[in-house]
């Protein structure tokens, strides 16, 4: 598969490297775990192989052999040799044909899952690109015009029949802006009128926004206490506040440890949705339960793994 | 006693699958010692629930798969583990020698560490090279040691205005923590030398040069020997 035209940030990805923190290594992976799921799911794939993970404007890739793809995630108006793709469904792609994709119609990201899953030197056990410090995916970077990627191959042939994704799940994993979250480790820092504050507002996705962590403008969250802590191993989904109050989001490729107090983390069934939000954007927060963030987990996994496909 | 019965540690969770066992608040070589031990026995046990460790100056935040192991359920599980604390061993201690080139090329900071704290760049030169220092963890980047104590002569606040690139082996100070650059990162700590030696490496084994508990010695060299030493 060759580039043609990159897009504005595409890089190969998969579930990750968790593992390494202790080596101060990022578990980094999808940014919206789910859609990649899905898509391998549609391919027939093993559910983490990698993919290409394109970011608010798509690639344009030739397919230099036949093969099946997915696109998943947010829709990105790609079509095949002028004929529109239709997201979450496999398509059967011709040798020669052209993949072109553009800027997204409303999440950041959108996953282009090919069957066997792309293929490249694994570093410390992950496909995944770590961009912040050039590892792993294709040479530690962005695709670039001209980059040659492979596909693995599979052993079994690929059913005939072209699948797509239920609607019930479409309808489970739709783009939210209101994203739950438990209190952090520091939420006794911030007054109840600083949390009632942090429950109350919208808070816009700045531009800096990246992998590392999506900035976030909006009322500034300050309590007396909320000062530097020492330095501590941080969570996926940290909302974390520096000096100034504006609360960051920690992102897929946050560093494994950090000084600053954390309010509050996002559930692990709305971190998908963290990876569509784009700059300019609005959240705003919503705190539950750990017990009802599990229960929320569960109800999500038993959902994509008992049947989330059906015929086209 | 059961670890319920006691203040210390704290356990909190972070996220719905993540537990963070706090042993102060405080940098203390004992609430280290506890961090390394907890540590050696989270990677003994190889419970498949877990995920990812992160060790940091007083505590350790582990992450989990919450539907294998339930939240509840996995802190009684770490809980059991910090009560057998004291049966586990400490890491063999190793003793790393790190050379390091502190001249004006490879320490754009030196002079100005020196200035501030009233010393000599010889002075500054001596002090950061004589202490054993003790790496707590790693983190920030991939293979990033958090070393202490860096001596309070050279205490030095980060500069106000990160630079944009720092060379990979740079060894810098940052107020009173002290660290080496393992690869080319945006920072505000002032770079006072330059190691040829590579702290991460994902395709060796282990990757990383330094790793928690390990004791530093800098060791000042010339120019010519940072070349002979370069790694590759």
């Amino acid at each position: 598969m060759r580039v043609i035209s990159p897009g504005f940030l595409t890089t190969v990805q998969d579930a990750g490297r968790p593992g390494y923190a202790h080596l101060g290594v990022s578990a980094s992976g999808a940014a919206d775990q789910l859609s990649l799921r899905l898509g391998n799911l549609l391919v027939g794939n093993p559910a983490h192989s990698a993919a290409l993970e394109m970011t608010l404007v798509g690639g344009v890739f030739e397919f230099e052999s036949p093969c099946m793809v997915a696109l998943t995630g947010s829709d990105f108006g790609a079509t095949l040799d002028g004929r529109e793709v239709p997201l979450w469904h496999s398509v059967y792609v011709a040798a020669g044909q052209v993949l072109r994709c553009g800027p997204t119609k409303r999440g950041a990201r959108c996953y282009v899952c090919i069957r066997g899953g792309i293929d490249v030197p694994a570093v410390l056990g992950s496909a995944s690109t770590h961009v912040a410090t050039s590892l792993g995916g294709f040479g530690g970077r962005a695709l670039k015009a001209g980059d040659v990627l492979l596909c693995k191959t599979l052993q079994e042939k690929p059913s005939h029949v072209p699948q797509r994704v239920k609607r019930i799940v479409l309808d489970r994993i739709a783009f939210r802006e209101k994203i739950r979250v438990i209190a952090g480790p520091q939420i006794d820092l911030f007054p109840e009128g600083v949390r009632s504050l942090f429950t109350s507002s919208q808070y816009r996705v700045t531009e800096e926004a990246d992998r590392m962590g999506l900035r976030l403008s909006g009322p500034p969250l300050r309590g007396p206490g909320a000062h530097d802590i020492l330095t501590e191993g941080v969570p996926l989904g940290a909302i974390q506040v520096p000096r100034d109050g504006e609360p960051i989001i920690l992102f897929v490729e946050h560093q494994t440890t950090g000084g600053y107090p954390k309010i509050a983390t996002v559930i692990s069934t709305d971190i998908h949705a963290v990876g569509q939000l784009r700059p300019r954007d609005t959240v705003t927060f919503e705190f539950v339960s750990v017990e009802q963030a599990v229960r929320l987990l569960a109800q999500l996994e038993a959902l994509i793994t008992t049947g989330s496909l059906e015929p086209a | 006693m059961l670890s319920q019965e006691l203040w210390y540690p704290r356990f909190q969770l972070a996220s719905d699958c993540s537990l963070l066992i706090t042993f102060g608040d405080g940098i203390s070589r004992k609430h280290h010692s506890d961090v390394v031990r907890l540590f050696q026995l989270l990677r003994s046990e190889q419970n498949p629930a877990i995920r990812n460790i992160h060790p940091a100056y007083s505590s350790l935040l582990v992450s989990f798969d919450s539907l294998l192991l339930g939240p509840a359920e996995f802190e009684a599980f770490v809980r059991g583990l910090v009560d057998r604390i004291d049966s586990a061993r400490s890491l063999p201690s190793r003793t790393v020698e790190v050379p390091v080139c502190y001249d004006n090329t490879f320490g754009p900071d030196l002079e100005s560490v020196a200035a501030h704290n009233g010393i000599t760049a010889e002075e500054a030169i001596r002090l950061h090279s004589t202490p054993q220092y003790l790496v707590y963890f790693l983190g920030f980047a991939p293979g990033f040691p958090y070393l202490g104590e860096l001596p309070a002569q050279l205490v030095t606040p980060r500069l106000s205005t990160p630079r944009v690139k720092i060379p990979a082996g740079s060894v810098a100070i940052g107020g009173s923590q002290t660290g080496i650059y393992p690869v080319s990162t945006p920072g505000g700590w002032r770079i006072i030398g330059r190691t040829p030696l590579k702290l991460f490496q994902p395709d060796r084994e282990p990757p990383v040069l330094l790793q928690m508990g390990d004791i530093v010695q800098f060791n000042p060299v010339t120019k010519e020997k940072f070349e002979d030493l370069l790694e590759k």
